[in-house]
Parts: C-alpha cells; structure tokens; sequence
C-alpha cells in the first residue's frame, strides 16, 4: 500500500499548503466586519471548472494509485508470469503525446483568440486519442490471439483492467472533447471556449501522465525502480 | 471591538462564471431538478426508504435471536442475508448518503451563501445514479438466490463461494454492481460540496468563520472521494474474479470436490482495500455528525461553540489520521508486529482530537442558557451515547482485552453505540433543527418528545445488555445460539427482551415518520428563524427558501457563526450577515 499512501501525502501537501493560507491560527470571536486583507481569503482566482477538474484528478490519480498498490502487493505471489508487451503499445503512446500536443496547441491558440487552430487542434487531438484507443483494443486483440488469456494469469488480469480502466477514462475525455469540439464550431462565446479547451488539456495531459506511469508499471521498470528505492533505504 | 469595514464599497459576491439554471417544467423543477435543495430532498426520502428496509431487516434478525425456531422462514441462510444487507445499506446507502448527500446538498450552498452547488448538472446526476445504485441493490432481494449473505466485509474467498448465500448465484454480483455505482455517483456529489465550499462561498465568509456542520461536512466529503476508490477497485476486481474467473483475491481453492479455476490470489489483498475505504468510512459519517452536534449545541444553549478553532483543527486532523489506521481491523491477519505497533499507535493518536471535541462540547454547555428543544435532546443524548461507546472501544483497543471480546456481541454493542445509534440520534437532531427550514413549520412537540425517549431510552436497553452478551461469550453472526452452554436461561431471556425493545424503538420510528408527513400541512408555522439563528440559512427572505437561495442580492458576512448572547448586544444572537461591531472592546487578532 506504499504506492497509494506516497500519492495520498502529496494530497496531504497540496491540502496543507491550502489550509496554511486560511489564516487557520486566527480568532474569528474577535473579528467583526469586512478587512480587505479579508477578500483575499474568500476564494481562489482560478476559475471554478478548474478547480473542479483538479479535485477530480485527484480522486482519479487516487484510483490509479490504488491498482498499482494492488499490483504490486499481488506481484509477489508466486504465480505472477509478467507477460511480453506487444510493440504497438509504443505506437499507442506515441500518438497519445501527440494529442497532448494537439490539444496544448489547441489551448494556446484560444489564449491568442485564432479559432481556426483551435478547430484544427480540437479535431487532431480527437482523431488521434480515437487511434489510441484502437491502438489498445489492437494490443488486446493481438495478446489474446497469443494466448494471453485474462484469467490465465494474475499479470495478464492486472493488464486488461489498468489498460480497461485508462481506456474508460480516454473515453469519457472524448464526450467532453466532442462538446468543445462542437462549441468551437457554433460559435461558443470566447472566453467559454478558452476555458473549455484549457480544460481538456489538462484532462488530457493528466492521462497522458497516467500512462506513462501504468506503461512503466506493466512494463516491469516501476518495479525494477522501487527495488532500487528499497535498497537505498535500507 | 475594531469594526474593519473598508470605507470604499464592498464587492459583489457573486460566482460569475457559474450561472444559476432555471427550470422551465414541472419535470425539471420537482424530479429531474438541478436544485440542490430538491436533489437534498430526493436524496433524503431515498436514504430514508432504504433505511426502512435496513430497519426490517434488523427486526427479522431480532425475531429469529429472541426467539429462535419460533419463524421458519429465518433459515441460517436468509440470517446472513439479512446481516449482510443490513449492515451494508446502514452504513453507505443510509448514513453516508443522507450525511453527505441529503444534508450536505441542503445545508452546504444556504450555509455557505451561495445560490446553488457550483455544478448543478452533475450534482443532479449523482442523484440519479445513487437512485440507480439502489435500485440494483434492492433487485438482490428478488434475483434468483437472493442477496448476498457475505457479511458487510465481503470478505473473499467465502464471498463468491456456493457455500455463502448468492457467492455463485446473482446476490454478490447485484451487490459489487451497485457499490460501484455508488460510488460513481458520490464522486459527481462530492466534487460539488467540496468546490461549492471552496469556490461558492459568499463575501466575507472566510474558511474560520464557516459553522462547523459544513468543516464537517467538507472534511468527511475530502476523506470520502479518497477513500471510496479503495473499495471501487476492491469491487472491481473481485466482480472480475466472480464473473470472469481472475485470480486478485481468489487463492486455489476446491469446492465440493471440484477444483476452482483461481489460483494464487491474496484475500490479505482485499482486506487491506476495504479497510483502506473501511475505516476512514467511520468518520465519513462522524465527522458531519460532529460538525452538526457542535452547531445544534450552541445554537440552543444560546452560548458560542467553546474552541473553535481546536474543533476546527481537530477535524481536519482526525480526517487526515484516519488514513493511516486502517490495518488495525486486521491485527489477526499475521502482520509485521512493527506494523501492528505503528497502527495501535496511530489509532491511539486518533482518540486524542476525538477527546478534545467532547470536552469542548461539555465546556459549550457548560453555564448555557440551555433550551431543551428536541434538537437538544438529541444532541445531549449523541454527546452521551459517544462517551459510552468510546469507553467500551477502549476495551477493544486494548489487545489483550480484544482477544475474548472479538467477534462476539460484546463488539456489536460497542460499534452500534458509536456508529450506528450516535450518528443515527445526530440525524435526528438535525431533522427537528432544519424541519421548519425546509418546509417553514415546525414538527409537532409531543411526538417529538415521544420519540426522542423512546428512540434514547430504548436504543440503551437494545444495546446496553448486549455487552453483557459478549462478556458471556456470545459470539455474532450467529443465527442459531439454542445449543450452546454458553446460552444459560437468563442470557434467553435477555435475548427475548432486547428482541421486544427493538421493536418499540422500531415503532417510534413510524410515529416519527408519521410527523413528519402530517406536520408538512399542520405543523405550527415556523417563521424565517424560529431557533434565533446565526448561521445564513436562516437569514434566506423566503421560507423555504426560494430557488436561488438569497432573492436579489446574497448576504455578506460581517462575523463568525457564533455571536450568541453577545453583550451589548439588543438580541441574545447576532445574524452572521449583520454588519456593525458589538461586545466589550476587544483587541482584533
Ligand atoms: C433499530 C436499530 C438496530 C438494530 C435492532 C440492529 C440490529 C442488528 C443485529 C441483530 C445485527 C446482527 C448481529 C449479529 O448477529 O452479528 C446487526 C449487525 C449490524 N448492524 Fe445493526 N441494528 C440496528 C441499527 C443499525 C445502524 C443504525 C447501523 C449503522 C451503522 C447498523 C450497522 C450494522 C452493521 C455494520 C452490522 C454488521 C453486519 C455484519 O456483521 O456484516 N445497525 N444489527
Ligand atoms: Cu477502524
């Protein structure tokens, strides 16, 4: 469970820092009326959606942390065959930066008000997670065509259900995508469509980040690092 | 006192980029509403319905414990059944449902001055999909098998067994299914109380000069969105183990002769998922009740919560230590004794901030001017029933002691005084409280008076001689005791009358849902602020309070939400929105 408590003290850092400018040592009995210093602790100038998005993240970042500590725990059993991973999973991931990319150029371009590339940024990116997606179902295809089975073995389990679940995500991201997609070509209000790609992109480069860690993970590297963090330690 | 008004205007409070939704339908206003005072609503009578089923259920059980052979139809089968189902809807799909998502949805955007939760939308989602989330759970009951009869743990193997009621048949799958969706419908909720906090708060009303219900409120909500994804991947996994033959949690293991198609997989795994969700799901549903207690408190005895800020920090400190406690629920699971060691130790530390909040609540009492309203009594009757639990866990926290008492009633006593009967006495205070918010008149006195005694006296005479159950030897989870030595005469008899007890106090429940009903039309009017409250709720234009909370302009808070019995002062309590300073001069922070 070292995985998820290392992941839930960050949490703990991002809350503490928060909670350390909520002038929590002050004594609200003795403070009638309004300061103007007072303003500053009513709420954070990001705007909502955004801080909405970033809570989210964290309960998803919570979930992932969750299957690797999972993972690992289950590692140890003797059973545990880690199985080979098929090549296109570095295809996958190679376009799946590139929709990082697209929607980053995306965001950029609504910062500087250039609809047409933020069109053109929206679509590449939604093109390219799609391909991704059928990049994964690819993979799984051609690992069950070699036999590795989703029950046959705990590793080949852990597989189909990371990779399953960062899939639903990648999916989930889409109908937000398409929406935006949608508003950038009816005209959605300037600032709301800002704000929506901006929302995507954070979305998505937090799955990006997230594969990379579970590609790691499968990939037996993570592993192969927390021995080497172990040894350190002791 | 130094009034720190600025001289030059104040800004307005509004959330600019959310906008508020107006309904257009019937349809949109009263079901499919994005008000978070309809979805409250909604949520509420949902918890509550299901709540009556958890109720049944513990009378079936009772039938069968005092008065064994007596029903045929209580096999030990339909026992588990009832235990399992019992337990489970208890805690998640009543407590936690009408905590966060019944109170929080109402009180949090009134309390905070905000017009409505910051995501309308997917607020009302969550609604639905908790709908949906037991509507599956309850279709258990009419699959093929029946519900599952794992016990509230779900433990694995025995889980998705033949030997357990619904491990093979529909029961186990029907329940992993609706504890995901569960939770996919909390996390939409809980996003909105938490932002709705952070981001709707209204001018002026800085995080210290919140009342406690919503630090309790929001902290329980932080600790639930992190500690629900524990048993969403518990739930999944094992669901793919049930279904579609994986090995997470399932070991090799042979059934009637046959060998199963597991091989290899950790129970010890799962234990440490839903404990890991288990044990921060306890102050899930403290944490409100504790803010809501301190609130109730005050509020009647007409005196300032004492310690506000201890009480503040004490929540947030019991939210972020009850993360790392989880394992002591698995002490028997052959752990590092040095693992063992840091978890009594930190489970001790907990009770330290736990400590502080009763003795700040006796110090608010302390010399009150106390009113005893029902909401009182209530409360009174929580701080009480807390002390007497947190005494008996005091035995159980104590190892040596532990080992006769566990798994026996001993424990049933002791976890129903403090997370079954404290919290459930909370809820009912706050009802009596927030009643005449809701519907702008008051419930009728004497039924309320009614059942406040019958519920107090007969949950200490359900659950009081219980214990002496457990000291005897009397183990739980057990529906058949006739045959055992350990079950004399007199510890029959007991069993006979905790079984009568539970069905008066069982029976008070229906009076109280009988005013509730009959006091929406006949109920005395309320008026805006019958308690003479501080807190901005009270303060709405309208009662109830109209769509969008505040009419035209929101309030702005000029104080902290306990100004009661200020001197100086021409009232006993001073509005949060009222401006101008009161009180002898004291130095500002
Ligand atoms: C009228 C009130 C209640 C009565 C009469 C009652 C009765 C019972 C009984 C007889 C059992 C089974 C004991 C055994 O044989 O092991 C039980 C278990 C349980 N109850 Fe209650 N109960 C009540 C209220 C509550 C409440 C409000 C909660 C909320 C937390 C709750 C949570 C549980 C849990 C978690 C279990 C354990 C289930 C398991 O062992 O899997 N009960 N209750
Ligand atoms: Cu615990």
């Amino acid at each position: 469970m070292s995985v998820i408590l290392v992941f839930l003290l960050v949490i703990a850092g991002f809350a503490g820092w928060w909670l350390s400018h909520q002038r929590l040592m002050g004594k609200p009995w003795l403070e009638q009326g309004l300061a103007s210093d007072f303003v500053a602790f009513d709420r954070s100038a990001l705007p909502t959606a955004k801080i909405g998005l970033g809570v989210f993240l964290a309960v998803v970042g919570c979930l992932f942390a969750l299957f690797t500590s999972a993972y690992f725990m289950r590692m140890t059993v003797s059973d545990w065959q880690p199985l080979p991973l098929p090549r296109l999973l570095w295809f996958n991931t190679g376009v799946l930066i590139l929709s990082s990319v697209a929607l980053q150029c995306a965001s950029v371009a609504a910062r500087r008000g250039q609809v047409d590339m933020v069109r053109l940024g929206l679509v590449t990116a939604g093109l390219t997670a799609l391909a991704f997606l059928i990049g994964q179902l690819m993979a799984w295809r051609q690992l069950t065509d070699d036999g590795y089975l989703l029950s046959s073995n705990p590793a080949n389990s852990f597989f189909y259900l990371i990779t399953g679940m960062h899939g639903l995500h990648i999916l989930g991201g889409l109908v937000g995508l398409g929406r935006t997609t949608a508003g950038a070509w009816n005209g959605a209000r300037p600032e709301r469509l800002r704000l929506s790609v901006e929302l995507c992109a954070m979305y998505w480069h937090f799955l990006l980040f997230v594969w990379l860690a579970i590609f790691a993970l499968l990939a037996g590297w993570a592993a192969t690092f927390v021995d080497i963090c172990q040894r350190l330690l002791t | 006192m130094v009034d720190i008004t600025p001289a030059d205007g104040i800004p307005p409070a509004e959330v600019a980029e959310v906008e508020l939704y107006h309904p257009r339908s019937w349809w949109t206003k009263y079901v499919f509403s994005q008000d978070a005072k309809v979805i409250a609503i909604q949520y509420s009578a949902t918890a509550t319905g299901i709540g009556l089923v958890a109720l049944v259920l513990s009378w079936l059980m009772r039938l069968q414990l005092g008065f064994p052979g007596t029903f045929d139809f209580i096999t030990p089968e339909a026992y588990y059944q009832f235990i399992t189902m019992h337990g489970m809807i208890m805690v998640i799909y009543l407590l936690t449902a009408l905590f966060l998502g019944g109170f929080g949805n109402y009180l949090i955007p009134l309390m905070v001055g905000a017009r409505d939760m910051v995501f309308p939308y997917v607020n009302m989602l969550s609604y639905w999909i908790y709908l949906l989330a037991v509507l599956v759970l309850v279709s258990g009951f009419f699959a093929p098998g029946g519900p599952t009869g794992a016990g509230w743990t779900l433990y694995p193997p025995q889980a998705i067994l033949s030997g357990t009621p619904g491990g093979q048949g529909w029961g186990i799958i029907l329940m992993l299914s609706s504890l995901i969706l569960f939770i996919i419908g909390f996390t939409m909720g809980g996003l909105n109380y938490v932002v709705t906090v952070l981001q709707g708060r209204t001018r002026g009303m800085t995080m210290m000069r919140l009342p406690l219900t919503v630090w309790g409120i929001f902290t329980a909500t932080v600790m639930a969105l992190l500690a629900f994804p524990a048993l969403f991947v518990a739930s999944v996994m094992m669901l793919l183990d049930r279904a579609l033959g994986t090995s997470f949690f399932m070991p090799a293991i042979s059934e009637m002769g046959e060998q199963l198609p597991h091989n290899g997989g950790s129970p010890i795994l799962f234990q440490h998922l839903f404990w890991f969700f288990g044990h921060p799901e306890v102050y899930i549903v403290a944490l409100p009740a504790f803010g809501i207690v301190s609130d109730l408190i005050s509020t009647h005895a007409r005196k300032n919560i004492f310690g506000y800020r201890m009480m503040v920090w004490a929540i947030v400190g019991i939210g972020a230590l009850s993360f790392v406690v989880w394992a002591h629920h698995m002490y028997v699971s052959g752990m590092h004794p040095y693992f063992g060691f840091f978890f009594a130790t930190t489970t001790l530390i907990i009770a330290i901030p736990t400590a502080i909040k009763v003795y700040n609540w006796v110090l608010t009492l302390w010399r009150g001017d106390i009113h005893l309203t029902i909401p009182m009594l209530f409360a009174l009757a929580f701080i009480v029933t807390f002390v007497n639990g947190g005494l008996t866990g005091l035995f159980l926290g104590n190892v040596v002691v532990d080992v006769p008492l566990s798994d026996t009633m001993f424990v049933v006593a002791h976890f129903h005084m403090v997370m079954g009967v404290a919290p459930i006495l909370v809820v009912f205070g706050a009802i009596y409280h927030w009643y005449p918010k809701v519907t702008g008149r008051m419930l009728n006195e004497m039924l309320g008076r009614f059942h406040f005694w019958v519920t107090f006296l007969g949950a200490y005479l359900i659950f009081f001689p219980m214990h002496y159950l457990g000291l005897m030897g009397v183990p739980r989870r057990y529906a058949e005791l006739t045959d055992m030595t350990i079950m004399t005469e007199s510890a029959h008899h007991l069993n006979s009358f905790i079984s009568i007890m539970a069905f008066i106090v069982g029976f008070a429940q229906m009076v109280f849902l009988f005013n509730l009903i009959w006091s929406i039309r006949h109920g005395r009017e309320a008026g805006g602020n019958p308690w003479r409250a501080t807190t901005l709720e009270w303060q709405t234009p309208h009662t109830p309070p109209a769509h969008g909370n505040f009419g035209k302009d929101l309030p702005i808070v000029y104080r902290w939400a306990y100004d009661y019995s200020v001197p100086g002062a021409k009232e006993d309590f001073i509005p949060q929105n009222m401006p101008g300073s009161f009180g002898p001069s004291r130095e500002p922070a």
